[in-house]
């Protein structure tokens, strides 16, 4: 093996510029990683619309870093009350949004790059489901990508702490005391969490230090995670055939084109109509009809009183629906803990996925009439999930006496767990069909 | 990799050792880290008793106290909602509070300390599932948009949890227990001590 291997390959052209690169290619593989990651990595050619949301995310990610760096320049984690009754975070927060020149656009930003990143990020996983992005060389991309997810929701959940609203309050005060369930470590282990008996100021302080410091550095690590265990696998397409089985004599694949200039032009695309609407909800719709901002948290926190209707932000609501829909002790195991493990496990069993899919074919182009119906159910299911998790409990549909939302989030929910349960069966005997040896592209 | 080979039996092991020492300081390391998440000094020293006047606590009517940061209610019941508690007995889960967290002293339907006035009820009014504060749902069904079979109670805002007027869990609802009793004593007929008892009182 030669050393130096790097800037040997990659000498200067004889310009200033070209002298310049060389030195650095001698001291840091800039060229090397600029063609191995971006420029000659090789993306399949069939890339379409559901291909944006993955650069969305990384748009998002860094929207949310940006604004949250100046909103912490006045943001104060304060849970004590100040000398006209304001908590200090819940002061601060109103200080951002009347006071602070722009504050207000900064913190709708950032409110609504809450919503906005689950939204793209629903989307992209969905995207991974339709097809079979998770399937065999990309398990570990999809496993970080759950991992992703679910320090995202950490994230989500602790930012909602902060204004110190009655929502804050009370979201807060719920998922702590999921912990509570664990039998014999549970009530330790919530006083741990809150550091202190109820939800305090020092209960405000170490969630937000979680929230600017510790998650966002766990985050960027699986994200960097995710890109390179995805760039040393290569990307899946819509058509669910591996690009690298059928190389030009260069070992290029022939259905792949460059990064760039192709998909960062292509996703300049996406990002555009991504902002146009963005800044839509941020200018003129900012708390979202009440989904993106709860009308309740721009009422200070209360500690002695719930307000009458208390549910999480919009992106928690499926996975809060299968909480709420385990109300029977089974075996020795009560209610409340049977909803903590349905909610874990509900976001859990993706990471599965990879090993529960048994079908021939990993895209829905070349998948049978089982998946398409039952993928098509479970979309309906979590969406009806996560409708009935943003009403309260007891909520008809339709006002009829017999479209009982708590019944059907219960069937729902059963639903949701049958499909990942279910799946190594269904999967290996629907009936695919053949799938082509090169992309489809007109 | 270099394992392929001879391995050198003598240097595995005190590689082991030397791991295991090392992965022992990191790991007590951790534990001053962990203990700073605990409750600090201040906040254990935090939780006086709470002195009520409930003179002017009508009957029917509910009042509550900041105690150890959560509400602690107090209820004044009527008669006839005292007369609805034994009828709910076969409703709720642990008619008996066996399983609740009450103080020795408070017993029977109505989950008041012995030989006090049974109509006054003092509840931490924090539900036993996810610690929502839950409303009040005093009249009967219709009126509160509760069931037509509803006999007053409370109503958890969060999951759903029903609790009759003693605070008992009604049954298949989401909180595991009753709602807690707080430790407390009455210095009068009309006052009340919340956070501290006279043990056998």
């Amino acid at each position: 093996m030669s050393t130096n291997l790097n800037y040997e390959k990659y000498k200067s052209d004889g310009s200033h510029l070209g002298d310049l690169l060389e030195w650095v290619d001698k001291r840091f593989p800039a060229t090397m990683l600029w063609k191995s990651q971006v420029g000659e990595y090789y993306a399949p050619k069939n890339f379409n619309f559901w291909y944006f949301f993955g650069s969305l995310a990384l748009l998002v990610l860094v929207i949310q870093i940006v604004t949250g760096i100046f909103l912490v320049m006045h943001y104060k984690p304060d849970g004590n009350l100040n000398a006209n009754g304001i908590p200090g975070a819940f002061a601060s927060v109103n200080y951002i949004m009347y006071d602070v020149p722009w504050g207000w656009l900064v913190r709708y930003m950032h409110s609504t790059g809450a919503s906005a990143f689950f939204i793209v990020v629903y989307l992209h996983m969905f995207r991974g489901m339709l097809y079979g992005s998770y399937r065999k060389p990309r398990e570990l991309v999809w496993i970080f990508g759950v991992l992703i997810f679910l320090c995202l929701m950490a994230e989500a959940f602790m930012g909602y702490l902060l204004p110190w609203g009655q929502m804050s309050l009370w979201g807060a005060q719920v998922i702590i005391n999921l912990f509570s369930a664990l039998p014999l470590i549970g009530d330790p282990l919530t006083i741990w969490i809150r550091g202190d008996f109820v939800i305090s100021d020092a209960t405000l302080n170490r969630f937000f230090s979680f929230h600017v410091i510790a998650v966002p550095l766990v985050l960027l690590g699986l994200i960097a995670a995710h890109l390179i265990a995805l760039h040393e696998v290569g990307s899946n397409n819509p058509d669910g055939v591996e690009i690298g089985d059928k190389l030009d004599e260069k070992g290029i694949p022939l259905d792949g084109i460059p990064f760039h200039p192709y998909y960062t032009v292509k996703d300049i695309v996406g990002v555009v109509v991504f902002l146009a609407v963005f800044s839509i909800v941020v200018f003129f719709m900012p708390e979202g009809g009440g989904y993106f901002l709860e009308y309740n948290n721009f009422f200070q926190s209360d500690p002695l009183k719930t307000p009458p209707h208390i549910a999480p932000v919009w992106y928690f609501t499926p996975f809060y629906s299968m909480l709420r829909a385990m109300v029977w002790n089974f075996f020795w195991i009560d209610a409340k803990l049977w909803g903590v493990i349905a909610m874990g496990a509900g976001v859990v069993i993706l990471a599965f996925l990879p090993w529960l899919d048994r079908s021939p074919a990993k895209s829905i182009r070349y998948r049978g009439p089982i998946f398409k119906t039952l993928l098509a159910v479970f979309v309906f299911a979590f969406l009806i999930l996560g409708y009935l998790g943003t009403k309260a409990p007891g909520y008809k549909f339709f006002d009829t006496g017999f479209l009982d939302g708590d019944v059907i989030a219960q069937i729902f929910t059963v639903y949701y767990f049958l499909f990942f349960l279910t799946m190594p069966f269904w999967s290996k005997i629907d009936k695919c069909k053949p799938v082509p040896e090169r992309v489809t592209w007109k | 990799m270099s394992n392929q080979g001879k391995m050198d039996c003598g240097r595995r092991r005190l590689i082991v050792a030397t791991a295991a020492v090392g992965g022992s300081g990191v790991l007590a390391a951790l534990v001053p880290f962990v203990s700073t998440m605990l409750p600090s000094e201040r906040a254990k020293a935090a939780g006086a008793p709470v002195e009520v006047d409930i003179s002017k606590l009508e009957t029917g009517q509910i009042m509550t106290v900041e105690w150890r940061g959560k509400p602690v209610w107090i209820v004044n019941r009527t008669q006839e909602m005292l007369d609805t508690l034994s009828s709910l007995d076969s409703a709720v889960s642990d008619p008996k509070s066996e399983k609740a967290e009450q103080p020795q002293y408070c017993e029977g339907v109505s989950r008041t300390i012995k030989g006090r006035n049974p109509a006054i009820s003092v509840m931490i009014g924090v539900c036993t599932h996810l610690g929502c504060s839950p409303t009040t749902k005093f009249k009967n069904g219709a009126e509160e948009g509760m069931p037509a079979d509803w006999k007053g109670g409370f109503l958890c805002p969060c999951h759903g949890s029903t609790f009759d007027l003693s605070g008992r869990v009604f049954k298949n609802k989401p909180a595991p227990t009753n709602l807690p009793i707080p430790p407390y004593r009455y210095l009068s007929d009309t006052r009340i001590l919340i956070g501290e008892d006279t043990q056998g009182a």
